[in-house]
């Protein structure tokens, strides 16, 4: 079992003919990815990923030749909301976004458009999302990860890494795991993900790894409470972070008292949440659960 | 990245805001010529990015031109908690009847712009949300729509101003909300916005955060940026593409992923370690910019351990290990360095750095690392 992604995705890459697009690409290739087609504006008719993969002008056009659903953008940032709009006014109903650096205002109207377009997104500045065994779609390498029932929803890219091979060495699997990314105006947040995680038959604990910045935490904490059953382990990471700096992520950066990682912290474990003090301690939590 | 109080008023001043009268100097001869064309009272004020000026003597009033000359020369011989002052702003001082608080920016759970207004201008925000929250009223703006009439009403109706002042606000609003937009903004604070004695809306103070994923759309704010940066170690990382903050303690942190760098400072703390510095190689690093890396902790002389924590996805192992090798070969340092390489290449990565003449503590996962790096930094 899985969310989002499964053995149906049928993948098209936006960006397949740059650099990042065609060596992620060749990886979810060898994963056992469904890519169906590639788009780069120019480049229709050539062929990408030593020839398996078709590459067309456009979203519309791809999905015209092809059975996508998905797709997932490897585009720079100044070009890469132009991307999302594409894919989703042409039809795609979940888009998965790895790029960083796209400005946030430009996020702001994205969102909003996307909302009335029923389009569901992940990311920006994200690593995609794996569901081991059966989909990759973004950069989650896909030797850490194992099928299981664990589903793992986080902000961090290399932090998650961190995590799901210290659960795959425990034996524990994951059913899917979701990189929600690290800006602060994102597609699909906490709360959507452990919607579909409590409602998914595949998935028996939850683990969420949050960082400072923003209140997604604490939103996650009051809808865990209210929603969720099945068990909830969790880290936050910028403990050390000082106030008003950019930690790498856009949205690591504490602007006030809810940034705080104690914070959320503190209202993750009054909501039942098993909040683990080091990301190595995750596994013992999940497992000892 | 956080503009100057005279930048912002720039800003403003060109999408006809009005602001006081004024311009900047960095000298105090500067400063004479400006007090003497504005005439009159003059507000001096230190250009420094951080708040509570006033309170720390970095705002004041003076009466003629030669005060102005030497109020400048003293401001700009001194610091302001911590930083150098460099410019100071002479501007007009005005007879103020009421001051009021106008500040625009995102609320991200929404994903909308929210302007904010508080009867309570003059001090901060945040305080204000403490001790009088009733007086703080927040209008969410749709970015399809912009701000509407019924939301000016309630705006306006919460500040109690004057009637004759009412067109006046919601033009200086309408065109702070356009400058938000167009400028990319993550902050766009005007407080006070203050009613003068002559019955005028006037922007008395003002300042900007503008996102720095924005900045390559803007040349002039990445002009300003070249400035305020140019020597620091902040902007060589910035132009390696590296992440870096510095911080107080002697453990010098270099990882990649921002999560993850913020967790190795976290879990080195929960061993009684105090990290250096928060620095984020990004993904991908080659062997380059993990050189550049080291250099720029080796170059601080608190650091008295390094950890360096590395889980490879697209990052290879062996990559982050010749640059390593490299750096210490450039620099060699009796300061201890730790180093964990887990993920792609990790064997080669080990080898590497076995097979080089570097001295390096290996250890197979953050945790293990963490805690030899702080052990280290309390030995040396």
């Amino acid at each position: 079992m899985a969310i989002l992604i499964d053995k149906n995705t049928r993948v098209l890459v936006q960006g397949i003919t740059g650099r990042e697009g065609e060596f992620h690409a060749a990886k979810m290739l060898s994963y056992g990815t469904k890519i169906v087609g590639g788009v780069t504006p120019g480049k229709g008719g050539q062929r990408a990923c030593d020839g398996r993969v078709p590459v067309f002008d456009s979203v519309a056009e791809a999905l015209a030749s092809t059975e996508a659903n998905t797709s997932v953008i490897y585009v720079p940032a100044r070009f890469a909301v132009d991307a999302i709009f594409e894919a989703s006014d042409a039809g795609i109903s979940l888009v998965v976004c790895i790029t960083e650096g796209i400005p946030v205002l430009d996020m702001v109207r994205t969102r909003a458009f996307l909302e009335m377009q029923g389009t569901q997104l992940i990311g920006p500045n994200s690593p995609g999302l794996i569901s081991p065994g059966l989909c990759s779609v973004g950069i989650i390498p896909g030797n850490i990860a194992r099928p299981g029932s664990v589903g793992i929803v986080s902000r961090s890219g290399t932090l998650t890494y961190e995590v799901i091979y210290g659960l795959t060495q425990r034996g524990s699997g994951q059913s899917t795991c979701v990189g929600i990314g690290g800006d602060p105006v994102i597609g699909m947040g906490f709360v959507d993900i452990l919607r579909l995680f409590q409602e998914d038959p595949g998935t028996s604990h939850i683990v969420l790894i949050g960082e400072i910045g923003g209140t997604g935490e604490q939103h996650a904490a009051k809808f865990i409470r209210e929603f969720v059953d099945k068990p909830v382990t969790g880290f936050v990471a910028g403990r050390t972070a000082p106030h008003g700096k950019r930690m790498g992520h856009a949205g690591a950066i504490v602007e006030g008292a809810s940034g705080l990682a104690v914070e959320k912290i503190k209202m993750l474990q009054s909501c039942g949440v098993r909040m683990a003090q080091y990301p190595d301690q995750i596994a013992d939590l999940v497992v000892g659960a | 990245m956080k503009l100057h109080e005279y930048q912002t008023k720039g800003i403003l001043s060109e999408a006809d805001i009005p602001v006081p009268l004024g311009d900047v100097t960095e000298t105090s001869e500067g400063a004479q010529r400006i007090a003497q064309e504005l005439g009159g009272q003059i507000a001096v004020k230190a250009q420094v990015l951080v708040g509570g000026r006033g309170k720390s003597g970095g705002i004041l009033v003076v009466d003629d031109l030669i005060e102005a000359g030497r109020a400048v020369e003293r401001l700009l011989s001194s610091a302001i908690k911590g930083i150098p002052v460099k410019q100071v702003l002479l501007e007009q001082a005005l007879s103020i009847k009421r001051e009021l608080y106008l500040g625009i920016t995102l609320d991200r759970e929404r994903g909308l712009p929210v302007v904010i207004v508080s009867t309570e201008g003059g001090v901060d925000i945040e305080e204000t949300s403490q001790a009088l929250p009733e007086t703080i009223v927040k209008v969410y703006v749709h970015p399809c729509v912009g701000i509407r009439s019924y939301q000016f009403r309630n705006l306006l109706k919460s500040l109690s101003l004057p009637s004759n002042n009412h067109q006046e606000f919601i033009q200086i609003l309408e065109k702070l909300y356009q400058v938000f937009w167009e400028f990319d903004g993550a902050l766009l604070e005007v407080n006070p916005l203050a009613l003068t004695n002559s019955g005028r809306l006037v922007a008395l103070d003002a300042k900007m955060i503008v996102d720095d994923n924005g900045l390559f759309r803007h040349p002039v704010l990445l002009s300003m940026q070249r400035e305020e940066l140019d020597e620091t170690a902040e902007h060589q990382a910035r132009q390696a593409g590296i992440s870096h903050v510095p911080l107080e303690g002697s453990i010098g942190c270099l990882v990649n992923g921002a999560g993850l760098a913020m967790a190795t400072m976290d879990v080195l703390e929960l061993f009684g370690g105090a990290p250096a510095n928060f620095l984020d190689v990004g993904g991908g690093a080659k062997p380059e910019r993990i050189a550049v890396a080291m250099s720029l902790i080796l170059g601080n002389p608190r650091v008295r351990s390094i950890l360096v924590n590395i889980f490879g996805g697209i990052t290879r192992c062996d990559d982050v290990a010749r640059g390593l090798v490299t750096a210490l070969e450039m620099a060699p340092t009796r300061v201890p360095v730790t180093v964990r390489l887990a993920g792609t290449n990790e064997t080669e990565g080990h080898r590497i750095i076995e097979e080089s003449d570097v001295t390096v503590h290996l250890a197979p996962t953050l945790h293990a690392a963490a805690q030899m790096a702080a052990a280290a930094a309390d030995n040396g």
